[in-house]
């Protein structure tokens, strides 16, 4: 199959997998055997027929169920996501103030990521079943079986109330204003607008919840380039190399890496979801105001808009990476015959 | 969508068709040849041990309180120290073994047989039927694991068995996708053919053939997949949409210690339990994944 006609399937199925993503958001969210009204009103309130109606048709509660859903459709078509019944905003407003948090974070998460997780898997590709091998592997299976709430708990604990090096949850100590607006990720406005004090301050804010976000990531892309290292060391042309007279650095850098890389691309997509669940709990263990701890509250809340928005937008994001993370893979790997 | 190309799908079985029971030979003389996979399976069967011998090897009983001594360091009498209602952590801590093992190994049950069967069967009969299976796969897999399971067990209610159910939930389209792949792959093979050709029913063709040589890859991947349930299962407990307290499940004891960074032995020790089980199945899944990839077995390349 031609690549743009794989690139045209997958965009004429984008709307479908969409509205498939709305409509299990929506079932999902309106499972709910609870109340959502009690979470908001007062236990008297919640017995005067009158208020809890008038609320029920506030929230368009009243109406059947493919009702709903339709509004709902129609309204996200127009980019309304809805209002949140807890912030009483609108859900994506919310989300526009949440984002820039998580970008932030899962930037530099994948910063550890990138430049962790690629040379352990070289190192152990290079230094195959030998020490260096064994313990790549290990650091990379704890970066994958950590659960990271409680990585952060410990970090925290160390670094923060124990040794005091760095500083605790939250993006900006609070004697510390935010720098002025510009793409909402502290680092780069401050960096913009030359804030050096803050800028400090908002890297060492970021250090431990990126290095926590990012140990999931790190393990899975360093066991990937270890293995499709491997596969390439293993290579009639890497023998060439070697006949030629390569150095043994220039065969690795020049030759095996480059190919090595390219399945690395595909884990930076699902990579995303990944973050996306850590950014769930890093976000709630340091208190750091981004999507997943507005998800958290969410959930916790029974705030059915706002779990739909935050669920929806996410998922959209995603098989938005993966898409591109798709095209690029086939873009590069002219081998790989994408589709079928 | 894309898949991971760490070639769990490639399988050394099925060239041709071996009975079972060699085939399980087969496989734990595999784990013998995998350093890894020996120390995920030694890991693995001392948690199990523990799971079930704990009634009778915890010191404490792991509800009973004892305010007078509450918040007590690591001592010689509480060897992993005390929570702030006294409880023994230790006893605690080798009971939340009943909780998280069984829910991991039950989760991934549960969703491999449905994803097998959904899976096999979408690819199996093919066509439209396949597309659309597939694509309410794909809707599934379109949300990350932890918010759709979070999305799932906040509307169905706090507690263990939404959570179980929500993690199933998430889990089973991927069964599917790797099942069907490989349903794929075989349905065309000579065997098959054979079955076919003979006059066999789908379903026995589905069930005597086809099954039993795309499961190689399914058991690779549910060991990694029961460490990741355990995971999801103890995060949604964290933020307090799993096993409610005073259930000694690992996520909700280190949620007991959030706030408690100078009593640190409150959340340190469940977390530690939590790594090193999920760190068993992760070798074990892991060391299979290498021996099974043709292309970097040891001696092949």
């Amino acid at each position: 199959m031609q690549l743009w006609q794989y690139v045209a399937r997958r965009l004429a199925l984008l709307p479908i997998l969409i509205i498939g993503i709305t409509l299990l958001a929506f079932i999902v969210s309106h499972l709910v055997p609870a109340d959502p009204l009690g979470m908001v009103l007062s236990e008297r309130a919640m017995n005067n027929p009158t208020i809890v109606a008038a609320y029920r048709a506030r929230w368009g509660y009243d109406r059947p169920l493919p009702e709903q859903y339709l509004i709902y459709v129609r309204n996200l078509a127009h980019g309304d996501l809805g209002e949140s019944i807890a912030t009483q905003r609108p859900v994506l407003q919310d989300l526009a103030q949440f984002f820039p948090a998580t970008l932030e974070l899962t930037l530099a998460a994948m910063v550890f990521t990138v430049f962790l997780g690629i040379p352990l898997g070289v190192v152990a590709a290079i230094f195959r079943d030998r020490w260096p091998d064994h313990l790549a592997r290990i650091l990379a299976l704890i970066g994958v079986s950590v659960p990271v709430f409680w990585l952060g708990l410990l970090l925290l604990n160390v670094f923060y109330f124990h040794l005091d090096w760095l500083p605790g949850p939250g993006r900006l100590d609070a004697d510390i204003p935010p720098p002025p607006h510009i793409t909402g990720l502290y680092t780069l406005d401050s960096l913009l607008t030359g804030q050096w004090a803050t800028l400090r301050n908002a890297l060492a804010h970021l250090l431990l919840p990126a290095l926590v976000l990012g140990a999931y990531t790190m393990g899975a892309v360093s066991r990937m380039t270890r293995s499709s290292l491997l596969d390439v060391l293993g290579q009639d042309y890497m023998r060439t190399a070697k006949a030629k007279g390569l150095s043994r650095s220039a065969q690795i850098l020049r030759h095996a890496l480059r190919n090595a890389l390219i399945p690395t691309v595909t884990v930076v997509g699902l990579a995303f979801g990944d973050l996306m669940s850590g950014a769930v709990l890093t976000e709630t263990i340091f208190s750091w105001p981004g999507m997943g701890r507005y998800a958290v509250n969410a959930a916790s809340f029974l705030d059915l808009q706002a779990i739909m928005g935050v669920t929806v937008i996410i998922a959209t994001t995603y098989i938005l990476v993966n898409l591109a993370a798709d095209i690029s893979y086939g873009l590069l790997d002219p081998r790989i015959r994408i589709g079928g | 969508m894309s898949q991971t190309p760490l070639a769990i799908d490639r399988d050394i079985f099925h060239e041709e068709e071996r009975s079972r029971i060699r085939r399980l030979w087969g496989a734990i003389r595999l784990v013998r040849r995998s350093n890894a996979a020996m120390a995920g399976t030694a890991i693995i069967l001392i948690w199990l041990l523990i799971a079930i011998l704990a009634p009778y090897i915890t010191p404490y009983d792991h509800l009973a309180q004892d305010l007078s001594h509450r918040l007590e360091p690591p001592n010689r009498v509480h060897w992993f120290g005390s929570d702030e209602l006294g409880r023994d952590i230790f006893s605690r801590v080798l009971y939340g073994a009943r909780i998280s093992m069984p829910l991991g190994i039950l989760v991934v049950a549960l969703s491999s047989v449905i994803g097998i069967l959904v899976g096999g069967i979408s690819g199996y009969v093919g066509g439209t039927f396949d597309e659309v299976v597939m694509r309410i796969a794909d809707v599934f897999l379109a949300f990350p694991s932890l918010v759709l399971a979070m999305a799932i067990t906040a509307a169905l209610g706090p507690g263990l068995n939404n959570a179980m159910l929500a993690i199933v939930v998430v889990l089973w389209p991927t069964y599917a996708r790797v099942i069907r792949g490989q349903v794929l792959a075989v349905k065309e093979r000579d065997y098959i053919e054979a079955a076919r050709a003979v006059g066999a029913p789908s379903h026995r063709i589905l069930l005597r053939h086809v099954f039993p040589n795309s499961y190689t890859p399914v058991f690779v991947k549910a060991s990694l997949d029961i460490g990741a349930a355990i995971l999801i299962a103890a995060g949604l407990s964290f933020i307090g949409l799993g096993a409610p307290p005073p259930t000694p499940e690992w996520g909700t004891m280190v949620s007991m210690g959030r706030q408690k960074f100078a009593q640190w032995w409150i959340a340190t020790f469940p977390g530690l339990a939590m790594l090193t089980v999920v760190m068993g199945f992760n070798f074990l899944g892991d060391g299979l994944r290498d021996l099974l990839d043709p292309y970097i077995r040891r001696g092949s390349g």
